[in-house]
Formats: structure tokens, C-alpha cells, sequence
């Protein structure tokens, strides 16, 4: 196999603020939701994944989350979660598809849902600090090996946060894999693994998997 | 190192795999950097206790980390304390000379300490009017370690005059948080596992400790660590044992302190005596604020551990006891529910009738227990350790002394 310029593995950390934007019905948490910055939108949605590399809870982004766990609908909570943060080019088109959900529930519900006895919604947005992890691979095989130790924050960093916020569809492993291994194919099934319902950590499993059987074969048509 | 021989490497066994290599990836980016912390005690209290491993960790770690500590009389320490509860929401009395006394010792703290450096961060009201001695060079950010989510408005208007000149202000909650023309940042408090309260400990000692505290050990414990405040509903977990005692033959633990500075707090342990009344399996420990190898030894020996307060903080005691691979059942409120994810690490209830619910269910199956122990432990390690505050405060540091 050819040597390609390293893929250089950064990991990330999240810095959140909190914006001072609180939510105790279901109106509130649809207006306040239209107001915040983009960033905001990306916070409760896309770094959830960070925070739990594992995906503990029920659902997979903050607003169905608090909607079931302390405004207590469950509709409307499992209407939220149904939204699949990764089928959203921009952050606009994933906050309006949000709105539209919570504002055609509402529009049906007299009076509204609100907490009784839970906390409000807090608004926060993340900042994300970048952390080179000092982990470099040139062929397939070394990007296995970093991929299988690396800090689950450098599968969220190359596969999620550039795919988004850098413009680079499909995430910065396939791009390098297709790029500068010719591996199109395997770039291919690479792009499409999301971490929506099973987290950062079975994200890493399904691409090590891809990986192995791309490396089994090539192991195979070496020995042929 | 550290006097106490305490280095990041001392935490690279019970960290997440990866995290202190991470850390000293992180710490690169501001090798070098001055940073200073400034807070009002050398020891007790929680900052105390993170403060004395957290600079000599960043120090391990390459940073100039500095710990200034204040000076002060007893006029300015009582109107700190006043401070405090009233920030919490109790009415308290201020006077202009209480005020202005504040104000100067401050003064003249700030002009006896070195405060150039990239980033000083000064912890909770006591040095918060240190800004107005604030150099030109450097971020100053306000960490508010206490709840601010019902502050008493005259105490919160004049420290807001101050928390408005920095540059940042972080809360340990969102509910916390108060509206400021300045970014406010979210970073939970931690636990530290190497500390006497949490580090690991033989059968044989934790047999030999609650031996000491005559805390037999042949049945299943229910404990709930926590001062004998009212907001901690000690009553309420015993009338959740009484329910849970018609199914199952279990022991009820109510440890805690504060009952010899606070008479409120004398008057609670009176009241929760009463309620125990002569059960023979309640025990009611009321233990000196330094029992931390003996709060350690509880936790371990219990099958579960409640924490049902009606208002909370952040609730350190339900991280403690996850750590050590306990279900918890805590109460829906402040920083308990930002620890326990409902049904995965512990149980969040707004009653007794739901506390002694979860408990019975978790009772039934101790594989339950053991799952959940396992995965609250987990959920500790990933989240509320004192190797994830370092993080936190790291990029902090990244992010506003670019």
C-alpha cells in the first residue's frame, strides 16, 4: 500500500456557556429556541454525544430529554427524538425542523405543558477547544490502531464537528480514506456511520469493523 | 510534586483510560501560563480540598499555578459568612460599615498578593472586590462554587457590582447562573478519589471503621450522608425506611454533622432522634466535619445510598457514593439530577412514597444493584473527577488567555 500524508488525530473538549435563556413550558422552550444562537442548537443536539460517548440516556438531544423527564410529555418528547441531528446540512434547517414539531404539538394543547415539579430548560452553547493528540497514521493499518485507542473526542471532532461546521461532508476520516488511500468504497460506508442511537463508542466499533474487513481483503488479495 | 507526593500520573489508574495523556496534550497548549487562584481558606470546605490537589497538578502539569489565600478579621469573616447565606437565599442584615469593611479588606489583600498572570480566578464572595485592584494585563474570572439560584436581592446587588468587571463567571449548575453582561461558564465541582473520603479501601478496614462506629454490618444498608438540615428531609427518609422495612429486613444509616455550630442544625438531629423513636435498626451519626475516612467506610458498606433532599446544591455526596459503585436515590433537585441518569445510575424521586418505591425495586434484584453500581461508577469517572475539573479549568485558561 501506497504512503499517504498523515491523518493527524485531534481530540476536542467542550467549554459550555451558559446563555441565561430558561424554559418552563413548552411555548417558552420553542421561543427561547428560535432566539438562541446557532451554537445553542448545536449544544443540545451534537454535543450530547460528547458528553455521553456511551449514550446512557433515553433520548438522543437535550430538548426530548427534558421534555420527558420534567415537563412529563411524552408525545412531544418522542416526537423530538425522532429528529436525527446527522440528516441536517445546516443548523438552521435542523432548528426549524425542531420548531415545526414543537410548535404543531402545542398548537393542539390547551393549556400548555409546563413543569410542575422539574427544573426549567437551560439554554447553554458550546466552545470547542481543539487537543492534538499526538496520534498520526500513514496507511490503513495505522489508522486502525489510533482509531481503536484514540479519545472518543477525536471521533467527535474529524467525523461531526468538521463535518458540520467545516463544510466537509461526510466527516474528515472518510475524506482522508478516499482522499489519500483511494479507498472510495470504504470512504463511502465511513460517511455514513452516525452516532445517533448508539453513541461515539459504537460509532467506533461499526468503523473498526469497516476497517478490519477492508484490511482482511487486502490481506487476502496480497496472499493471492 | 506535590507535598503530599501527588502527581497526574497518581491518577492515571482510576481516570478514563486516555485522560491524563490527554490532559498533558491539553496543558501544552499553555505551558508556561500564569495562573493564580484566590479563595479565602487554606483548609476545610470543598474548595479547599480541590484547590490543595489542583495546583499541584497544573504545576505537575507545566502550568505556573499559584494559590493566593486572604486575610482577613473576624468583622470581615462574619460579613463573609453573611454573605454566603444570604447569596442562598436566607435574609440577613447588612450594615454600610459591614460593607465598606468588606470592601477594604479586599483592598488590601489585593495590594500584599502578585495578581499578574494570565488567569486569576477567584472563588466564591469572599475576594470578589479583589477586581478593583485587577492589573491591566490578564482574564479575571469569578467561580461561584454556591447556589445563587434565590439570592437575597440587597447581598446579590452589591457583590454584582463587582462580578460585572470581570471577564467570566462560572456556576456549578445552569439554575445558578444569573442574568450579566458577561459569559457565564458551566463546570461541575468533582470529587477527588485519591482523597481519604474516596479512596479505595480493604474489607478489613471498612469492617474495622464501622466496628468503631458500632454500625453492625449482617443487613442490608440504607444510608444518606448529609448535614441534619431540613432541605436534606432526614425525616422523610426514615418514613421511606418504615415502607421499605415492612418488606425487607434492612438497616438505616443517617450520617452527618453540623450539629454543633448551627443550632439548627441541633434542633434537626433533635427532631430526627424523635422520629427514629427506639428502632433498634435506625442509626443516627452525628460525626465531626473531619470523619472523612469514616463517611468513606459507610459509603462502601452500603447496599444504598439515599440522598432525598427537597433543595440541593450540587449534591457532592451522590457522586461520592457512585464512585464507589452505589445505586443512588436522590431527590429531583439541583445538582442530583445533573448526576443521576434516571434508571442507569440511580433513581430521582419527588416523595417518600417514590424513594421507598425505588428502593424496594432495587432491593429485589441485587443484580440491578450491582449494574447500576457499576455503571453509576462509570458515569463518576467520566464525569464528576477531579481529572475532569483540571480538564475544565485547562480550557478555560485555553480559551480566554489566548
Amino acid at each position: 500500500m501506497r504512503e499517504a500524508p498523515p491523518f493527524a488525530f485531534v481530540g476536542c473538549i467542550e467549554l459550555r456557556e451558559i446563555l441565561g435563556h430558561r424554559a418552563r413550558d413548552e411555548r417558552e422552550l420553542m421561543e427561547r429556541l428560535e432566539q438562541v444562537p446557532l451554537g445553542s442548537v448545536y449544544s443540545h443536539t451534537y454535543t450530547v454525544f460528547l458528553r455521553h460517548p456511551r449514550m446512557t440516556r433515553a433520548y438522543a438531544n437535550d430538548f426530548a430529554n427534558w421534555v420527558a423527564s420534567q415537563v412529563r410529555d411524552q408525545v412531544l418528547a418522542e416526537r423530538l427524538a425522532v429528529v436525527d441531528p446527522f440528516q441536517f446540512l445546516r443548523l438552521e434547517e435542523l432548528r426549524d425542523e425542531l420548531l415545526s414539531i414543537i410548535d404543531d404539538h402545542v398548537a393542539t394543547l390547551h393549556p400548555v405543558p409546563r413543569v410542575v415539579f422539574g427544573e426549567p430548560f437551560f439554554f447553554v452553547q458550546s466552545h470547542m477547544i481543539e487537543v492534538p493528540t499526538g496520534l498520526q497514521a500513514r496507511t490503513l493499518a495505522e489508522f486502525r490502531r489510533c482509531l481503536a485507542t484514540v479519545d472518543a473526542s477525536a471521533i467527535y471532532f474529524h467525523a461531526l464537528y468538521a463535518g458540520l461546521l467545516r463544510g466537509i461532508a461526510g466527516g474528515e476520516f472518510a475524506r482522508w480514506i478516499a482522499q489519500e488511500l483511494g479507498l472510495a468504497s470504504l470512504a463511502d460506508k465511513i460517511s455514513r456511520i452516525t452516532p445517533y442511537l448508539g453513541g461515539l463508542e459504537e460509532m467506533r466499533l461499526q468503523m473498526l469493523r469497516l476497517v478490519d474487513a477492508e484490511l482482511t481483503t487486502e490481506t487476502s488479495a496480497g496472499e493471492r | 510534586m506535590s507535598d503530599n507526593g501527588i502527581t497526574i500520573e497518581s491518577y492515571r489508574h482510576v481516570a478514563p483510560k486516555g485522560a491524563v495523556d490527554f490532559l498533558a496534550r491539553l496543558s501544552e497548549r499553555v505551558r508556561g501560563r500564569r495562573f493564580v487562584h484566590v479563595n479565602s481558606t487554606r483548609s476545610g470546605g470543598g474548595v479547599a480540598e480541590i484547590l490543595t490537589r489542583l495546583v499541584p497538578i497544573m504545576n505537575d502539569l507545566g502550568i505556573k499555578a499559584e494559590w493566593e489565600v486572604i486575610e482577613g478579621d473576624p468583622e470581615f469573616f462574619a460579613t463573609t459568612k453573611a454573605f454566603h447565606n444570604a447569596l442562598q437565599g436566607t435574609e440577613q442584615v447588612f450594615t454600610d460599615a459591614m460593607l465598606e469593611h468588606y470592601q477594604a479588606v479586599n483592598r488590601a489583600n489585593a495590594g500584599r498578593r502578585r495578581l499578574d498572570a494570565d488567569l486569576v480566578l477567584i472563588h466564591d464572595p469572599q475576594p470578589a472586590a479583589m477586581i478593583e485592584s485587577r492589573p491591566p494585563e490578564g482574564r479575571w474570572v469569578w467561580r461561584c462554587h454556591i447556589d445563587l439560584s434565590s439570592p437575597q436581592r440587597r447581598a446579590w446587588a452589591f457583590l454584582r457590582r463587582f462580578v460585572v468587571r470581570y471577564d467570566a463567571a462560572i456556576f456549578s449548575l445552569p439554575a445558578f447562573a444569573q442574568q450579566l453582561p458577561i459569559p457565564q461558564f458551566l463546570v461541575f465541582p468533582s470529587i477527588d478519589p485519591l482523597a481519604a473520603k474516596n479512596r479505595q479501601m480493604s474489607r478489613k478496614e471498612i469492617h474495622k471503621t464501622l466496628e468503631a462506629l458500632q454500625v453492625p454490618l449482617e443487613k442490608p444498608i440504607l444510608l444518606q450522608v448529609s448535614r441534619f438540615d431540613r432541605f436534606k428531609d432526614p425525616i422523610g427518609v426514615i418514613n421511606a425506611y418504615r415502607i421499605v422495612k415492612r418488606y425487607h429486613d434492612v438497616r438505616l444509616v443517617l450520617a452527618g454533622g453540623g450539629a454543633t455550630d448551627d443550632p439548627e442544625g441541633a434542633q434537626v438531629l433533635e427532631e430526627v432522634r424523635e422520629a427514629a423513636g427506639r428502632d433498634p435498626d435506625i442509626y443516627v451519626l452525628d460525626l465531626p466535619s473531619n470523619a472523612h475516612l469514616q463517611i468513606n467506610a459507610l459509603q462502601r458498606a452500603a447496599t444504598i445510598v439515599i440522598q432525598k433532599s427537597t433543595r440541593e446544591g450540587f449534591g457532592l455526596t451522590v457522586a461520592e457514593a457512585m464512585w464507589k459503585g452505589k445505586p443512588v436515590v436522590g431527590g429531583a433537585t439541583g445538582g442530583i439530577t445533573a448526576q443521576i441518569i434516571e434508571g442507569v445510575t440511580g433513581y430521582t424521586v419527588n416523595s417518600v412514597e417514590g424513594a421507598a418505591y425505588w428502593i424496594r425495586y432495587l432491593l429485589a434484584s441485587p443484580q440491578l444493584i450491582r449494574k447500576i453500581g457499576e455503571a453509576a461508577r462509570e458515569h463518576v469517572r467520566q464525569n464528576f473527577l477531579i481529572t475532569r475539573h483540571l480538564r475544565d479549568y485547562l480550557s478555560l485558561l485555553v480559551h480566554l488567555a489566548r
